[in-house]
């Protein structure tokens, strides 16, 4: 009976994963189907259309592509010194126990709630208008607790003995963060980095909720430029009555699944890359 | 006799709770003093007060006087202070670097000629007697060599910013026998240059490499003598109690 009841178990866990990654593979398929006979270089290469024939994702590719290098220069230095400051120096005090909790609390604020912090205080109060630089602030704003949490993590599986060792030989606490912490945690760090910038590459929400414009018919040129992303054009062809825009709809979605999957990918290379030689 | 270390009613505290009491002691200079007692006992507390290295730690304090040749650690930099008392730990933990960046990482910190580095690095690894046996694998990654072999390379780390007096944290407590008796034989080498404090779960390994010994027990010093004259004719009853195993 016991062991009839394991079995069962077993099968039970087997058909929830099968049920994930069926109903995965049904969603790419689906995508596949209708998107991949409109996915052609001329589609890459256009500006959005009120025609489905010419129409295309230049602008929403770029402006995405803008968009993760402007969140990254401000997200990373920004999330990457947070966490090193409350693991390697702020001390275990209550401070630093409320900072911490509050920042896992704000891993899981809905995208839209940073796209109203955005829209008042990028857009609105700095005036910095519907541009680049307030899409990624507030995309910055959005996934710097995830970058702190898994930069704390990795920083955090530093060994102690490797900071004891190096205090030892009299290195000052600057010194044994740059030479051994920091190198030491560099591959989840990065990790880290690549999978939470996926994630601002992914949402749509904040980006409508500051008003990033669905027809762009130019690359953006600085940051201070109007722009539009990947997730956006894919939500304002899906909602277009005509059909030929449901397979634009569709090739974009393929598009930014290479994107994110290529993003993905990355990340696992690092981290097999330096797990080889960084074992404790 | 000179005393290189001298401690001085030191008492110390995690949080509440009390380590170190009271405890004064002289240690000599160019000799291997040991420190034994049962889990617990405060050994371990009392050598990480002679280079700080418990200020790392929150909630830790002491009270007393710590002497390093005649100065009072409080009033030295720990990073100074460090750089003259070195410090073996009981898991061999070299950095995940290559031999070669293990040893030169203490002298570059402080500002070593760079021209004068592959000599520090080879009198170091000759010092700990590892030379030989890794000369021609430089540059291949620590975390490769052998667990006795790691350790050897943790003693020649220390060695390479020149300190006069190296603490061992239970050196040999995860290395077998043939790696424990190379790093006692290296121990007594090196005291002819060095002060060495050494704590130790193992009796025989004391008797066998020390000149003096110490038993704590909860806290307190219990006896310091000629190492000898401890294991024969130990004063205290307790001490006596230790050593032939009755307890710890």
């Amino acid at each position: 009976m016991r062991r009839i009841k394991g079995v069962v178990f077993e099968y039970l866990c087997l058909v929830a994963t099968s049920a994930a990654l069926l109903l995965l593979a049904l969603l790419l398929w689906d995508a596949w189907d209708k998107g991949a006979g409109w996915l052609t270089f001329r589609f890459l290469d256009s500006f959005p259309s009120r025609f489905p024939e010419q129409a295309g994702i230049k602008s929403a590719l770029w402006g995405s592509i803008w968009l993760m290098l402007l969140t990254a220069l401000i997200s990373i230095p920004l999330g990457v010194g947070a966490a090193i400051y409350l693991e390697e120096y702020a001390g275990r005090t209550w401070l630093t126990r409320i900072i911490e909790i509050n920042i896992s609390n704000l891993a899981g604020v809905p995208s839209i709630v940073y796209g109203i912090l955005g829209l008042a205080l990028f857009v609105r109060w700095m005036m910095l208008g519907r541009s680049l630089l307030a899409g990624a602030l507030t995309m910055a704003l959005l996934i710097l607790p995830i970058i702190i949490i898994s930069s704390q993590e990795a920083i955090r599986a530093v060994p102690n003995s490797i900071r004891e060792a190096s205090y030892a030989l009299g290195a000052t606490k600057w010194q044994t963060v740059k030479f051994h912490v920091l190198p030491a945690a560099l591959p989840g760090i990065l990790t880290g980095n690549i999978l939470a910038l996926s994630r601002a590459v992914g949402e749509a929400a904040p980006l409508i909720m500051i008003g990033a414009l669905t027809f762009i018919a130019f690359t953006p040129a600085s940051p201070f430029d109007p722009f539009t992303a990947l997730p956006i054009q894919i939500f304002n062809w899906a909602s277009r009555p005509k059909a030929e825009f449901q397979y634009l709809a569709a090739a974009g979605i393929l598009v930014l699944l290479a994107l994110l999957l290529t993003m993905n990918a990355a990340a696992i290379i690092i981290r097999n890359k330096y797990q080889k030689y960084i074992k404790w | 006799m000179t005393a290189a270390i001298q401690t001085l009613n030191l008492s110390a505290w995690y949080g509440d709770k009390q380590a170190l009491k009271n405890v004064s002691m002289d240690l000599e200079e160019n000799k291997i003093t040991a420190i034994i007692g049962p889990s617990g006992c405060g050994k371990s507390t009392f050598i990480r007060c002679l280079n700080r290295m418990n200020d790392l730690i929150d909630n830790f304090r002491t009270q007393g006087e710590i002497l390093i040749y005649g100065k009072d650690v409080k009033y030295i930099d720990p990073v100074e202070l460090r750089k003259s008392v070195g410090m073996v730990f009981q898991k061999p933990n070299p950095f995940p670097k290559s031999i070669y960046e293990n040893i030169a990482f203490g002298p570059r910190i402080h500002g070593i000629n760079s021209n004068r580095l592959d000599a520090v690095v080879e009198e170091s690894l000759r010092k700990a007697a590892l030379w030989d046996e890794i000369k021609d694998r430089l540059n291949d990654n620590a975390l490769e060599l052998s667990g006795g072999q790691q350790q050897r390379l943790c003693i020649a780390r220390a060695l390479a910013v020149r300190p006069g007096i190296i603490l061992f944290d239970e050196p040999c407590s995860a290395l077998d026998p043939i790696s424990t008796s190379k790093i006692e034989d290296l121990m007594l080498e090196l005291k002819k240059e060095y002060t060495l404090v050494i704590v130790t779960h193992n009796m025989q390994q004391a008797a066998r490499v020390s000149d003096y010994t110490a038993f704590f027990l909860y806290g307190e010093l219990i006896e310091y003598g000629e190492t000898r004259q401890i294991f024969k004719k130990p004063r205290e009853k307790s001490t006596e109690d230790y050593i032939i195993g009755r307890f710890g």
